[in-house]
């Protein structure tokens, strides 16, 4: 018999209505510790407020998320602040603080629940910015740093606290090729040395493919296909390889 | 068509009452983490704390200067028109200064610093909005209330009455330049008179409104920025927003506090 995967996070029948509009639909999942899970899908399919959810920004209309078999809805206050210490989050536009420069940005959350001395602070900023291969920029200001650079800074912020789980909201969007390249080099690198979980949600088919462990595809609000990267590759079902191919004739219509 | 105009006049009435009540909300979480805050979590940021202060503050020395000295001379001149007329010239001392304590010095720095702080205060965290900085703080359960908008009410609440006594003071050398320079009247006697019928409780009356508009400009700055949405339109639109917002509720605040300290004797 296999051995049963360790889950980290698991989704069960998420739902979330905004403004009347049903985003997400009886969505359910599980993430095993340690792997790279990707969640796949157009455009308003409702996958980054899925991401919103499972890191606990968001609260679904009904529907659970389970971190570590705890019920994230059953917890509040200081409780919920805990378990979402145990998250950090790569943003799309990497939202690094504008007034401070990248080592402060790095800085912050340590600074802002830990009692450490400022110069271990900055010690530990260092090796995570060593980490995403920002060495020696500690001292630039976000607006000075190119986009690829942006996003390397807002991964070392989420990794700062030494979390569990990284979410990453289309963390190669805006960037070159190369640039995407390195960017997905880095989170398979950081989740495999880190011992960490990586959530990525994404619309880039050459970035799946290059990072996933498995993956979940969303389309319009419902959870389509869930498996290996190699499971939704050869899938059978029409949306699924529409989506991956890029064609524009299919059961996708774009209004 | 009556009965569309009643539902948008309802319509209406709601809405204002939906954005006073999360102005309010929003008012006591401040003070829940100015009083709370500290023994909760870290204090606040003296850095952050400072350099808001020097922003707010020093910074805004030269235009509010300008704005009430130039209202002390426009003031001056007005009533010495009319005080000539009955051998009271000599009141243009005393009527400046009153004034410009209970009245005028609170108003008009407080409109200056709601068009120049204010604004900024929205802008500054409506951009912080539209890109996900404020997301991103929440996401790191670092408080934006706390760590963005304690260090500026805060600064304000200190800087918007010293202000206002600079205010005062700056329109008083309006008053005396026109009084001694244009009006010939003896520099110890215009001072003298200044002050004559100056009475403590003028002076608290417009430090007390100071107080008072600091929060309005704050609050009103903060809640437009966190409402903001739509990107780089989004933050214009928001800004003016809380700009207008502003100047509305602080003359609104002033007769409010006015009406209170004429009809109830304090």
């Amino acid at each position: 018999m296999a051995d049963q995967p360790d889950i980290i996070l698991s989704v069960r029948q998420i739902e979330k209505i905004y403004n009347g509009r049903q985003v997400l639909d009886k969505v359910s999942f599980d993430v095993a510790r340690g792997e790279i899970f990707v969640i796949l899908g157009g455009s308003g399919c409702g996958k980054s407020t899925m991401l919103r959810i499972m890191a606990g920004g968001v609260k679904p209309t009904r529907g659970q998320v389970f971190f570590n078999n705890r019920d994230m809805s059953a917890v509040k206050g200081d409780e919920l602040e805990k378990i979402r210490r145990c998250f950090g989050m790569s943003f799309q536009s990497a939202a690094l603080l504008d007034f401070l420069n990248v080592e402060e940005n790095v800085c912050l959350p340590i600074k802002e629940h830990t009692k450490l001395d400022p110069r271990i602070i900055s010690i530990m900023a260092q090796t995570k910015l060593n980490l995403v291969g920002l060495g020696g920029f500690e001292k630039f200001m976000p607006s000075e740093l190119s986009g690829g650079m942006r996003k390397r800074a807002g991964l070392a912020r989420a990794l700062a606290m030494d979390p569990q789980i990284v979410f990453y909201d289309e963390p190669t969007a805006g960037l070159d090729p190369v640039v995407c390249a390195v960017v997905d080099r880095l989170i398979v690198d950081l989740t495999r040395k880190l011992a960490i979980t990586s959530i990525v949600v994404t619309h880039n088919m050459e970035s799946v493919f290059r990072i996933a462990d498995r993956v979940a595809m969303l389309y319009q609000g419902r959870l389509l296909q869930v498996g290996t990267a190699q499971e939704i590759k050869d899938s059978d079902n029409p949306i699924v390889q529409q989506f991956i191919r890029g064609d524009i004739e299919g059961p996708i219509q774009v209004s | 068509m009556k009965s569309n105009k009643v539902e948008e006049i309802g319509a209406s009435v709601l809405r204002g009452c939906q954005v006073a009540q999360e102005g309010i909300s929003l008012l006591l979480e401040t003070l829940y983490w100015i009083m709370v805050g500290p023994f909760k979590s870290k204090p606040i940021d003296s850095k952050a704390f400072f350099s808001q202060m020097v922003f707010m503050g020093y910074d805004s020395v030269r235009i509010v200067f300008f704005v009430t000295f130039f209202t002390g001379v426009v003031l001056a001149m007005q009533s010495a028109h009319q005080l000539s007329k009955m051998g009271g010239t000599i009141y243009v001392a005393s009527l400046v200064t009153i004034s410009l304590c209970r009245e005028l010095g609170p108003v008009l720095t407080a409109l200056v610093i709601a068009g120049r702080v204010g604004a900024s205060i929205t802008a500054e965290i409506g951009s912080m909005k539209v890109n996900e900085q404020i997301e991103a703080l929440d996401t790191m359960g670092i408080n934006p209330l706390r760590y963005l908008v304690v260090p500026k009410f805060l600064g304000l609440l200190f800087m918007l009455p010293i202000l206002t006594v600079w205010g005062d003071a700056s329109g008083m050398l309006g008053g005396y330049m026109i009084g001694v320079y244009n009006l010939k009247i003896n520099a110890g006697l215009y001072i003298q008179t200044a002050f004559k019928f100056l009475t403590i409780k003028d002076i608290y009356t417009g430090l007390s409104k100071s107080l008072i508009f600091a929060v309005i400009i704050t609050m009103v700055g903060v809640y437009q920025g966190l409402k903001t949405d739509g990107g780089a339109v989004g933050v214009g639109r928001s800004t003016t927003i809380s700009v207008v917002t502003s100047f509305i509720l602080i003359i609104l605040a002033d007769c409010v506090v006015t009406g209170i300290y004429f009809f109830v004797k304090m």
